[in-house]
């Protein structure tokens, strides 16, 4: 590792100019919301950083997460940033296969033994580890073999961070988060299906420079990025307030742009930087485009209640209930009623008259 | 188990095994009151009684002869403000639309939610004012049981849950929309196990009453 260039000489290398450089410094501390005083620190300690080893591992994922970091925008100086890392094991982008790739991981595990990132997306299978493999080796395993070594894990999207898709339901193999199984290594997860590039390279900054993970939210999440719903951060918000909802996607409130929350949109809790720091270079959200928030950063959001059902609404079908519920009422209510109505005619009927005579007889005692 | 999984459940079955309590309760405690019955009247009646029973229901919440002060002050202003505040809180928020229209399909226009917001706060205002009158007045106080405290409770609950989600105070929303329509589900449940079911007794006491008048010819 000595003998590396360190990150700066890397970008130097690919044309990144040192304002280029610096700006992007000054972007990554106010985005990880840390003091503008903070953004010399940063460029210095990225300056110095030799290239730390990172190891990917992809298990029951659809290599969404790998595009959007790799292939979103490029080329930017987040891209570059990535470039940089010393990413030892992604069976996607490495050119080695085989045996060759293996060894390669190994090579690194032993290099850098204790040092090294842990990249995991995609989820586990735990239902049987045929489900998933890579070079024979079960995704349970091999998760184990690496993070044993690892100084810390980013479980990058949805999948690996809370189980995403493959855990919804009946979830089938059994898929669990990378925290279901890892519990002895600091873990940040980096949600969203996939996740915003610029998170990914903001917690590597983070790491880089102060040696140690961002601040996390209950979930893992860094509060830099999670800390804020799409809703309050929404543009479409002043909407939501006068109460002016788009009612269908193609009606005049859609057109005029009005809030998407009857459409579905789940922005009042899910966490996420989309509003702010926005998609594909920065040119809009998917609320900018139309269509509501589907909520991908949170814990089970493809079993939310429906996409296109607003949050306020039931998540599942609450008719079988209901209908339960007022039939047997509607039994016992009878019952009882007819109960009380017998009781009632029995105490009519037992009720004994007085008589003229009965008070006869009372008034000659 | 995390807040997000906990606030999934009760957007679902929570809501479900609510709902269907809540069903059930009513269920009993209207049948009973109707199939009781009613005995027989002998005399002949001066008409049906039905209009009268409509008027009275409407009448019975107007002060008598249009003087509010012949009804106890405090309790007619801060009892029509509560129930009112209620009334626009629960039936012209737009997301409390979208419930009713995911489970009977009816919907209605919206209030802005400013305009809802200041309804919340006078509900609020009014609720906590009835409950120091009902602390402070010796009579309502020897009136007053346990019962009375508990369906405050369950009906302020949900009020200030919903301001506090909606004004992201305290807690982060996805707790506070958890708590409000939790609370909501506990008041459901509760509902018709409660005097809380005067919101429907009260129109069918009033409606047989203004009946009764009405089939002897008197005014009520």
């Amino acid at each position: 590792m000595k003998n590396d260039p360190s990150l700066l000489e890397v970008l130097r290398q690919q044309g990144v100019s040192r304002r280029g450089f610096l700006k992007f410094c000054a972007a990554t501390a106010s985005l990880m919301a840390l003091p503008p005083g903070m953004a010399p620190v940063i460029a210095k300690a990225l300056e110095q950083a030799h290239r730390p080893s990172v190891i990917w591992l992809s298990f029951q994922e659809c290599t969404g997460c790998t595009e959007s970091l790799t292939r979103s925008h490029a080329p930017t100086i987040e891209g570059l940033i990535f470039d940089a890392i010393s990413l030892d094991y992604h069976h996607t982008l490495q050119a080695a296969s085989g045996s060759a790739a293996e060894e390669a991981r190994m090579a690194a595990m032993k290099a850098n033994k204790g040092e090294y990132l842990l990249v995991v997306d995609g989820s586990i299978p735990t239902a049987d580890p045929g489900y998933s493999t890579i070079a024979g080796i079960s995704n349970l395993e091999m998760l184990r073999e690496v993070a044993a070594d690892a100084a810390a894990i980013i479980a990058v999207g949805t999948c690996a961070a809370f189980g995403g898709l493959p855990h919804a339901k009946p979830n089938p193999t059994g898929a669990v988060a990378v925290s279901d199984i890892i519990t002895d290594k600091p873990i940040i997860n980096v949600s969203g299906c996939p996740p915003i590039p610029v998170v990914i390279t903001g917690v590597l900054a983070h790491f880089l420079t102060f040696g140690t993970l961002p601040k996390l939210d209950h979930l893992g999440r860094p509060l830099a990025f999670y800390g804020n719903n799409i809703h309050d951060r929404c543009y479409r918000r002043p909407f939501y307030e006068r109460g002016q909802f788009a009612e269908s996607f193609d009606d005049e409130g859609a057109k005029k742009g009005w809030c998407l929350y009857k459409l579905g949109c789940k922005g009042p809790v899910t966490y996420n930087a989309c509003a702010t720091t926005k998609w594909n270079n920065g040119t809009s959200f998917p609320i900018e485009s139309g269509h509501g928030c589907l909520g991908c950063s949170e814990p089970n959001f493809w079993d939310l209640g429906g996409f296109y059902n607003a949050l306020s609404e039931p998540s599942v079908n609450t008719g079988n209930a209901a209908a339960f519920g007022l039939v047997a009422g509607a039994a016992v209510g009878a019952a009882s009623g007819i109960m009380a109505r017998k009781e009632k005619d029995n105490t009519s009927h037992a009720h004994q008259k007085v008589t003229v005579n009965d008070l006869k007889r009372g008034e000659s005692q | 188990m995390n807040i997000e999984a906990v606030l999934l459940w009760i957007r679902g079955p929570g809501l479900g095994l609510a709902l269907g309590i809540f069903l059930f309760g009513m269920a009993i405690k209207l049948l009973e009151i109707f199939l009781l019955g009613r005995k027989k009247n002998l005399a002949a009646v001066r008409s049906s009684g039905v209009a009268a029973g409509f008027r009275t229901i409407l009448s019975r919440s107007l002060p008598p002869d249009g003087n509010i002060l012949r009804r106890p002050r405090f309790t007619f202003i801060f009892g029509y403000a509560f129930h009112i505040g209620l009334f626009v809180v629960m039936f012209f928020l737009a997301p409390h639309i979208e419930v009713s229209h995911a489970l009977l399909g009816l919907s209605w226009p919206a209030l802005p939610t400013p305009v809802v917001d200041v309804f919340t706060i006078i509900s609020i205002i009014a609720m906590m004012a009835l409950l120091w009158h009902r602390l402070t007045s010796p009579l309502l106080k020897y009136l007053t049981t346990p019962q009375d405290y508990l369906v405050w409770a369950l009906t302020f609950a949900p009020l200030l849950s919903g301001y506090m989600a909606y004004h992201h105070l305290l807690l982060p929303y996805t707790w506070l929309l958890s708590i409000h329509i939790g609370s909501v589900e506990l008041l459901l449940i509760l509902f018709p196990f409660t005097k809380l079911t005067h919101a429907f007794t009260l129109f069918i006491a009033r409606w047989y009453t203004g009946m009764m008048a009405g089939q002897k010819g008197v005014q009520s």
